[in-house]
């Protein structure tokens, strides 16, 4: 029987973490991922799981502690947010290329500076090239949804890669909503028992991890790394429909909402997706035939999927909440532009910088997005290509 | 049990020869020695920070280790090794373990008194069973001897060149050893190579079966960067010794011991003449520099005597 409640994004996420039973945690606080720690601790303070938690010093030594600890052959769990993230950024590398099925749960928010403390992707997109596999959630129980499955994907044996679960900071993560819960014993029977190989702890075989590679080597790791990272799309999609089972909630790589006749589509990220999804509510209602991708699973990039699915739009928004620096484009905006050029498909596209530092997306500003395209359509001028919206400039 | 030499290396060898560290290096023969301290039946996970001994003892598809190892990154070889005894204490718990295991993780100069410095302070604050030895060679010997702070005031290296305006390091090296006897963990150790090895191995059995975090500070020194004939390590170690610049000392739960006291404190400059570092003090009109060295190893050495009282 699924347990209806009303929870944070950061309880929920706890409250998942708590179901899988992790054997460690190294964490180290940061707004607004901090609450995910202190849920947890209290797990631990009370009997509720059998995880060792490590209070690290710092968010390196958090993710240099779950390398080791992952490495010994522990199912290993942290969280983080922003810079804590950033400072990770050297080793987030080093687990991806050791294999290690990491679980790290992300609350989303921007990048010093200046210092703020609010959502935007910039912490995530500046982790998107490290080798781990990013899913991100809209709202509280995908979060939830998303964390359940994490393991799943990540200690699949053809993957075997680190993994971000990623939610937006205070808009999902502080926000209480309604939430389904699963029952312990359903979430520990889909995520079963961590069963490594090879590990430095089992015992009778010596392992070693972190070599000294020369350059004979390097491009081959590199290669069957990315190997795994390109199989988690299969394995993704394999453990939502298992998940499903569980559950009767349906996920995929992405979600199309009203997408299928759309002329006007928008490509979306997080929880401003809902937003969006009112906004083509609204517009659809005066006879616009607008719709939604939104993202779910960032890394590996299903560019084959998007671009299909994108196949017959004729007018493209892509909605970037980080900003790149490249005075070009933003990274979601530079993934899909190249999906589909590699189809051959080239439909008019804007890519947007929004929502930064916590700026509010409201069903105005998006509105004015896809007010944008049509007079793109009605005036033939295509206009500054990469825009920022609610921007005072 | 009494130390007898000939036991201790008749130990079976737990780093293989075939590795690819330097003729006379003295990090090689310190890790042989600390991983002596080991006993037979306990297996051991070894953490390395990036480092000469890590890139010259697991190139792959070789590896000199005949224990688990690790090796994560420059900085984090404390925080690393805590991660693994966590995972340790987790994995016994539910019987996945069942061996004894023992943890120890290596470093250098550079990954210990610098760049690994918070990883390594959280992981003695914490006080994981782990050990955590340094292999202090006095300088960052992997990129080609540039200055740390563990570099001795006046020394030449490939970043405080000695020049026209320049004798070398201007500041004193850090008293590491102390820093981490203030985080009150239970067992810290400054050790070296000296005669029979004796005093590395009865410190590296203690460090590795204390209860709790242990440090061990070995001087190991390097012939590429202290310009020394390389089979005289063993009198540089005595001579460091002997001069009071390198004190063999332990603080056991805070009580400071000094395991060493010199019949006749030897002139710092028997230590500094054999070494090509510090030829330049050795010229016409230096002579207060080594006044300098003198009355600095004079103050640290007063300084420990009254602490161990």
């Amino acid at each position: 029987m699924a347990i209806k409640d009303r929870l944070s994004g950061n309880e929920a996420v706890a409250n998942a973490m708590r179901q899988i039973n992790p054997d460690v945690m190294p964490a180290y606080p940061i707004t607004p991922s901090t609450e995910i720690p202190q849920y947890f601790t209290t797990f631990v303070s009370n009997g509720q799981v059998d995880t060792e938690f490590i209070p690290v010093e710092s968010e390196h030594s958090a993710m240099s502690a779950c390398i080791g600890s992952e490495a010994a052959g522990a199912r290993t769990i942290t969280a983080t947010s922003s810079c804590g993230l950033a400072l990770m950024w050297e080793v987030l590398n080093v687990a991806a290329s050791d294999r290690l099925p990491i679980c790290l749960a992300l609350v989303n928010r921007a990048l010093s500076g200046p210092i703020n403390i609010n959502c935007d992707h910039s912490d995530a997109m500046g982790a998107r090239n490290t080798g781990w596999i990013q899913i991100f959630a809209e709202n509280n129980q995908e979060a939830y949804d998303n964390m359940i499955q994490a393991y799943r994907i990540a200690e699949h044996k053809d993957v075997m890669l680190p993994i971000m679960i990623c939610q937006d900071g205070f808009i999902t993560s502080h926000a209480v909503e309604n939430i389904e819960l699963l029952e312990d014993d359903v979430v520990k029977d889909f995520v079963g028992e961590y069963e490594p190989e090879h590990y430095l702890l089992k015992d009778g075989e010596a392992m070693a991890y972190g070599p000294y590679a020369v350059t004979n080597y390097v491009m081959e790791a590199r290669r069957a790394q990315m190997q795994g990272l390109r199989n988690a799309k299969q394995v993704t999609l394999d453990v939502a429909k298992e998940f499903a089972e569980i559950s009767g909630r349906q996920y995929g790589l992405f979600e199309e909402y009203r997408l299928e006749d759309a002329d006007y589509a928008m490509v979306i990220i997080g929880s401003a997706a809902g937003t969006a999804k009112d906004t083509v509510d609204l517009l659809r209602e005066k006879g616009i035939k607008a719709g939604i991708l939104k993202m779910r699973l960032f890394r590996p990039f299903p560019a084959e999927e998007i671009a299909e699915v994108l196949s017959n739009v004729k007018y493209l928004a892509i909605m970037d909440r980080t900003e790149d620096f490249n005075t070009n484009c933003g990274p979601l905006g530079a993934e899909v532009k190249a999906a589909l050029y590699n189809k051959n498909l080239h439909p008019t596209a804007i890519n947007y910088c929004y929502g930064l530092g916590g700026r509010d997306v409201t069903v105005e500003s998006l509105t004015s997005v896809f007010e944008d395209l049509m007079e793109v359509e009605t005036t033939g001028e295509l206009g500054d290509t990469y825009r920022y919206l609610s921007v005072r400039e | 049990m009494a130390y007898n030499l000939k036991e201790t290396l008749n130990k079976k060898e737990r780093l293989s020869p075939g590795h690819r560290m330097c003729a006379g290096c003295g990090a090689t023969i310190a890790i042989r020695n600390v991983l002596r301290g080991l006993h037979e039946e306990d297996e051991a996970v070894i953490t390395c920070a990036t480092s000469c001994l890590e890139v010259s003892s697991f190139m792959y598809p070789y590896t000199a280790w005949k224990d688990s190892f690790i090796h994560d990154a420059f900085e984090n070889a404390g925080a690393t090794c805590s991660g693994v005894e966590a995972a340790y204490r987790a994995l016994s718990k539910k019987g996945k373990v069942k061996k004894n295991h023992k943890f120890i993780a290596f470093g250098g100069d550079g990954g210990t008194y610098d760049i690994g410095f918070q990883s390594l302070s959280g992981a003695m604050e914490r006080n994981h069973d782990m050990v955590y030895v340094c292999y202090d060679n006095e300088a960052y010997m992997n990129t080609g001897i540039q200055r740390s702070s563990a570099t001795p005031m006046y020394a030449d290296t490939t970043t405080t060149p000695v020049g026209t305006d320049s004798d070398g390091k201007g500041q004193n090296r850090k008293d590491l050893a102390q820093v981490i006897a203030a985080h009150n963990i239970p067992y810290v150790a400054q050790t070296t190579l000296v005669k029979n090895f004796k005093d590395i191995h009865v410190k590296s059995e203690k460090a590795i079966y204390t209860p709790g975090a242990a440090f061990l500070n070995v001087l190991a020194p390097c012939p590429r960067g202290w310009r020394y004939d390389m089979s005289d390590i063993l009198n540089i170690c005595q001579l460091a010794v002997d001069t009071c610049f390198w004190p063999l000392f332990e603080v056991i739960d805070g009580e400071w011991i000094v395991n060493y006291v010199p019949k006749k404190k030897l002139p710092i400059e028997d230590f500094l003449r054999p070494q090509g570092r510090f030829k330049h003090l050795f010229t016409p009109g230096k002579e207060h520099l080594i006044a300098d060295i003198q009355a600095e190893v004079d103050r640290r050495w007063d300084d420990l005597l009254k602490r161990a009282k």
